[in-house]
């Protein structure tokens, strides 16, 4: 049977090639009647060069064409001649997709002496594509076997080099019986191994062609290329074949491209734009396994693998429909971003949920396929792989603590990627943390800690915030520092989740009591206040260190924006304790974030103020008038310490700097009402020397006084170029121009 | 002890006497009752596979292993429990011993005894057998672990019985009624942070033990922590004036009676059929709160 569809095959080529002969005429005459060209190519040398060099191809290819059996001596030298224009065109520019019918027919023919035709084929590189019509009659010159075993090896080789330039592949396929034929051939094996790996489709996985396969394999032993192709014949079919890989193996296939590589790589850079990757091997996807583990060791991500749950759906589909080229794309394959577009209808997950940690483009897909089940999968892998090889819950564990880090590190990576904590995270972290000392593993919990999903106060009460403040108190700066830093990322994705579902919201059913607008507004307050807390406690103990400082601000910075620009009717000021440690800093960087945070919180009160005007929208949620207050006192405070030097008069905070003449008298301090203003603030002092310097340049005696009137404007100007950008839209927003006036007149 | 399900001791006699390695296993996915026929083509298969890496195998041709995937309908406590699955792993005989038996080298069984609660609020796609049971050569529970941890997106975990849990089991199979009361109820502790391991059995006559429980128990059919505490309580301080060592301060770590004998590695043996749910039952329930 395969005899007669081979002569059939025989004749289909070869009527296309007939075509191809017009086809490279045509190809001629277009470019000689070109008129432009023909103009262009009297303008540059270049171009003439070309078109002479196309001239001698055209009558190289016709040469070859019309070749005799034989070739007599005396027309050696005329053979050598083409044979060296098509090798140097082919190797500087490539071939045209015309002349492949012609000189593959020549080389695998057998008419010419094997040293031509290895010439010929290992010149065969392509300008851009190869058309499959004279790959397929290539492969029935193949099959009547004139040629040489070595032209013939030669000729596997090109085609697997150049099987992504072949222009389309459909009747190749057809040729996988022959290709299977040829297997029986010791020598070509290895390589026809190789083609039919590229050529394997799900349908052309037959139960005749494993038992084929696996009989090679009893004569043969255990050959790599035999491994790769029936493991690839596994991927497809796993309930017909399946094969375990051992793990050292490295390349499955010898390497074809060595004749071709410098051309191949010529011709890639010159179509860079769209020219085809190579299809990778995608066997070895098992992680390395850096020790020996137990087998039911749940820290190796597993590779992506096909499902195969629904095995006995598929067989019934290929009895069904044995050609049927809507079967799964088979996750191993998935590459590249344009292959999940284009295979998104017909992906499946994979066997393990597990790998999709480690595959950013399962990571995309998992995004669009909102699947209970997914999540589900993942939930239950991910809570027993934490339980199971966390360091400090599990006895044993604590040499593994890098590995542990590690996944701690990817868990978090993908929980950034969904923007989407894990529940099974979040469940580890509860039943863990109280067991935590801090050390293990510190920044890789600590990061996990923001993605906790928001929950009930008595929730995070119990589970996060109260493990976590015995930590914070008995620990390092450093680990002050990283805990304020991941509860404001905490808050900020929280409020990012309420950003993102406050448009989806309103179609959704389901409102959970910690979805509400009420349960997220109590949950996010008790945070700010948590952090308010212990913030204030942490300074007292770090003796307000300007570090600890910095990422308490940077907290506060999200908090006095939350109306704005996270929609959520909620404003809380630091507390006292915050407050005055940042104002009476020593560092202008501290003095300078509180300004823009006072800056801010001023333009949330005020928006806050015209909606409750205009619209009276949300009256449960209005603000209470406490917080104004709070904000006044403050702002008075502020204003007498940078800029009316009456912090000691004014400030009206139960907390704050007010004290009595009497007092201040006793402290003995000269010039006690000046010290405290934008020019004699500790953390100003320093820009206000620099300023005296370069204003006075003569004068050594820091006669602070003289920044006044106009000289006090400058000053502010100086200010502002230091980059105190904070301080300047404190200033210009909440200190009226009255007074800057009546400074000037003074 | 609950009441025996209905169902026939014969189909579950296959647990008694032999030596089990408990594991917990997440719920299942994808996994159906009417393909178990083809599982066990390629599961053996895979095992085949594994054993001569780097060969392939074809699937459903005769192999030196054979494996059989089956239901255990009567290995479970309610109707809302899934039915058990039984794996068998056997040898085949070779060509010249035609008439002699396939050799069973290995034993696995997934069930779920009054489990119902894990599956309440799951998919259908997912099958919930929390408590797998393993006899055989570790080898084997290897190879048919990460067969259906591949397949079927499941994570197995040895079940590690707590000393608190294994005084409950104590207290409870103390209580029970054995109609041949013939072998002594045995507590192995281990001396902690010892240079050498010391292990102390303690051996007590089960009628005894059944006296002492019953001054204790309150109300029959129910059992306190309390109840339990002060049980072991007793007999510490009846070990302590003997032989004045504190068993308090030790770590229990075996449990044997006429009912079972546990081991706090999590290996268990089964040795009265009439009790065979009672004790799958406490031990699903401590499967599926390591899986929550």
């Amino acid at each position: 049977m395969q005899r007669r569809q081979s002569s059939e095959t025989l004749k289909k080529p070869l009527q296309a090639h007939h075509k191809n002969q017009t086809d490279l005429s045509a190809w001629r005459k277009g470019r000689r009647t070109d008129p432009e060209k023909n103009v262009q190519s009297h303008q540059s040398p270049n171009a003439q060069e070309n078109d002479s060099e196309q001239d001698s191809l055209e009558e190289a290819l016709r040469y070859f064409e019309q070749v005799q059996d034989c070739v007599s001596l005396k027309k050696k030298n005329v053979l050598q001649k083409h044979l060296t224009t098509v090798e140097s065109i082919a190797l500087q520019r490539g071939l045209p997709t015309e002349g492949f019918d012609v000189l593959l027919k020549v080389a695998l023919s057998g008419k010419l002496a094997d040293t031509v035709n290895t010439r010929l084929l290992k010149s065969l590189v392509p300008a851009s594509v190869i058309p499959e019509t004279s790959v397929v009659s290539a492969v029935s010159w193949l099959c009547v076997g004139k040629c040489s075993d070595n032209i013939q090896l030669l000729f596997l080789r090109w085609l697997i080099t150049m099987f992504d330039f072949i222009d389309h592949k459909e009747e190749l396929h057809a040729l996988y019986g022959f290709f299977f034929s040829f297997l029986q051939d010791e020598k070509m094996c290895p390589y026809v191994c190789h083609v039919l790996y590229l050529l394997t489709r799900k349908e052309s996985v037959r139960p005749f062609r494993i038992r084929r396969l696996l009989d090679l394999q009893v004569k043969m032993g255990m050959q790599p290329h035999l491994q790769a192709l029936l493991s690839l014949y596994k991927l497809f079919c796993p309930e017909l074949v399946t094969i375990t890989l051992p793990g050292k193996t490295k390349t499955y296939f010898k390497n074809s491209e060595g004749p071709w590589k410098a051309a191949i790589n010529a011709v890639r850079r010159r179509n860079q734009a769209n020219s085809p990757v190579f299809q990778t091997l995608f066997l070895g996807t098992a992680q390395p396994q850096s020790r020996k583990r137990k087998w039911n060791t749940q820290l190796m991500i597993p590779a992506s693998s096909t499902n195969r749950n629904n095995l006995e759906e598929d067989r019934e589909k290929n009895c069904v429909k044995l050609y049927s080229r809507n079967e799964s794309f088979p996750v191993e394959q998935l590459q590249t971003f344009s292959q999940l577009l284009q295979n998104i209808h017909r992906l499946e997950f994979p066997s393990q949920m597990g790998s999709v940690l480690t595959h950013p483009l399962l990571l995309h897909y998992m995004n669009c396929i909102k699947d209970e089940s997914v999540y589900l999968r993942l939930y239950y892998w991910m809570g027993q792989t934490l339980q199971e090889e966390c360091p400090w819950c599990v006895a044993d564990n604590s040499q593994y603590e890098e590995e542990f880090k590690d996944f701690l590190e990817t868990v978090y990576k993908t929980e950034c990627f969904l923007q989407e904590g894990f529940s099974s995270c979040e469940e580890f972290l509860y039943k863990s943390l109280p067991l935590w000392d801090g050390v293990c593993c510190q920044s890789q919990v600590l990061r996990l800690v923001s993605w906790i999903p928001l929950g009930t106060f008595s929730e995070m009460k119990s589970h996060l915030y109260d493990p976590l403040v015995q930590l914070f108190f008995t620990s390092s700066l450093y680990f002050k520092c990283s805990v304020i830093e991941s509860l404001k990322e905490l808050l900020q994705n929280w409020l990012n989740w309420h950003v993102t579902h406050l448009d989806s919201e309103s179609d959704s059913q389901v409102h959970s009591l910690n979805t509400t607008l009420s349960g997220l507004v109590n949950t996010v307050a008790e945070l700010i206040h948590f952090v308010g807390r212990i913030s204030a406690v942490a300074l007292r103990l770090e003796n307000n260190h300007t570090f600890l400082l910095y990422f308490i601000l940077d907290f506060y910075e999200t908090v006095c924006d939350i109306y704005l620009r996270y929609n959520l009717p909620l404003l809380i000021m630091p507390p006292a304790g915050v407050f005055y440690p940042a104002l009476l800093s020593m560092d202008a960087v501290n003095l300078n974030q509180l300004c823009y945070i006072m800056y801010r919180y001023r333009t949330n009160l005020v928006a806050a103020k015209e909606n409750d005007l205009s619209k009276k929208q949300m009256l449960q949620f209005k603000f209470s008038s406490q917080t104004y207050q709070e904000y006044n006192q403050y702002l008075i405070a502020m204003v007498g310490c940078l800029w009316t030097s009456s912090a000691f008069q004014k400030d009206t905070h139960p907390q704050g700097l007010r004290m009595d003449d009497e007092l201040l008298k006793k402290t003995a301090v000269k010039e006690v009402k000046t010290s405290f203003n934008i020019v004699n603030h500790p953390a100003m002092m320093g820009y206000a020397v620099r300023f005296l310097q370069q204003a006075w340049p003569d004068d050594t005696t820091f006669n602070f006084s003289l920044i006044k009137g106009r000289k006090w404007d400058w000053y502010l100007e100086y200010l502002y170029s230091q980059g105190l950008e904070g301080l300047k839209l404190f200033i210009e927003s909440s200190i009226s121009r009255v007074s800057q006036a009546s400074h000037s007149k003074a | 002890l609950p009441p025996q399900h209905n169902a026939d001791p014969q189909k579950t006699a296959f647990l008694l006497r032999k030596q089990w390695t408990l594991y917990s296993v997440t719920p299942l996915y994808g996994f159906s009752n009417a393909d178990l026929k083809h599982y066990a083509r390629l599961l053996s298969a895979f095992t085949a596979a594994e054993k001569q890496k780097g060969l392939a195998v074809e699937v459903g041709v005769e192999l030196d292993i054979k494996v059989t995937v089956s239901n255990v309908p009567d290995l479970k406590g309610s109707d809302r429990d899934q039915d058990a699955i039984l794996v068998q792993l056997s040898l085949r005989s070779s060509a010249s011993q035609k008439n002699s038996e396939d050799k069973l080298v290995w034993l696995g069984c997934f069930c779920c005894v009054f489990g119902d609660h894990l599956s309440e609020n799951l998919p259908e796609d997912f099958t919930c057998l929390p408590l797998f049971l393993a006899n055989g050569a570790e080898g084997y529970t290897s190879i048919v672990g990460s067969w259906f941890q591949k397949t079927f997106d499941c994570c197995f975990r040895r079940l590690a019985i707590s000393p608190l849990n294994l005084s409950w089991m104590a207290a409870m199979w103390t209580g029970c009624q054995v109609d041949k009361t013939t072998s002594a109820m045995e507590l192995v502790f281990s001396a902690p942070c010892l240079p050498y391991p010391l292990d102390i059995s303690y051996a007590i006559h089960p009628e005894d033990a059944k006296a002492l429980w019953d001054t204790v128990q309150k109300t029959p059919g129910e059992i306190t922590q309390e109840e339990v505490d002060i049980f072991m309580d007793c007999l510490y301080s009846h070990f302590h004036r003997h032989f004045k060592i504190h068993l308090s301060a030790t770590r229990l770590m075996k449990v044997s009676t006429a009912i079972a004998s546990a081991h706090c590695d999590g290996i268990i043996k089964f040795l009265q059929s009439k009790y065979l749910a009672g004790v799958l039952m406490l031990l699903t329930e401590l499967a599926i709160s390591q899986i929550q």
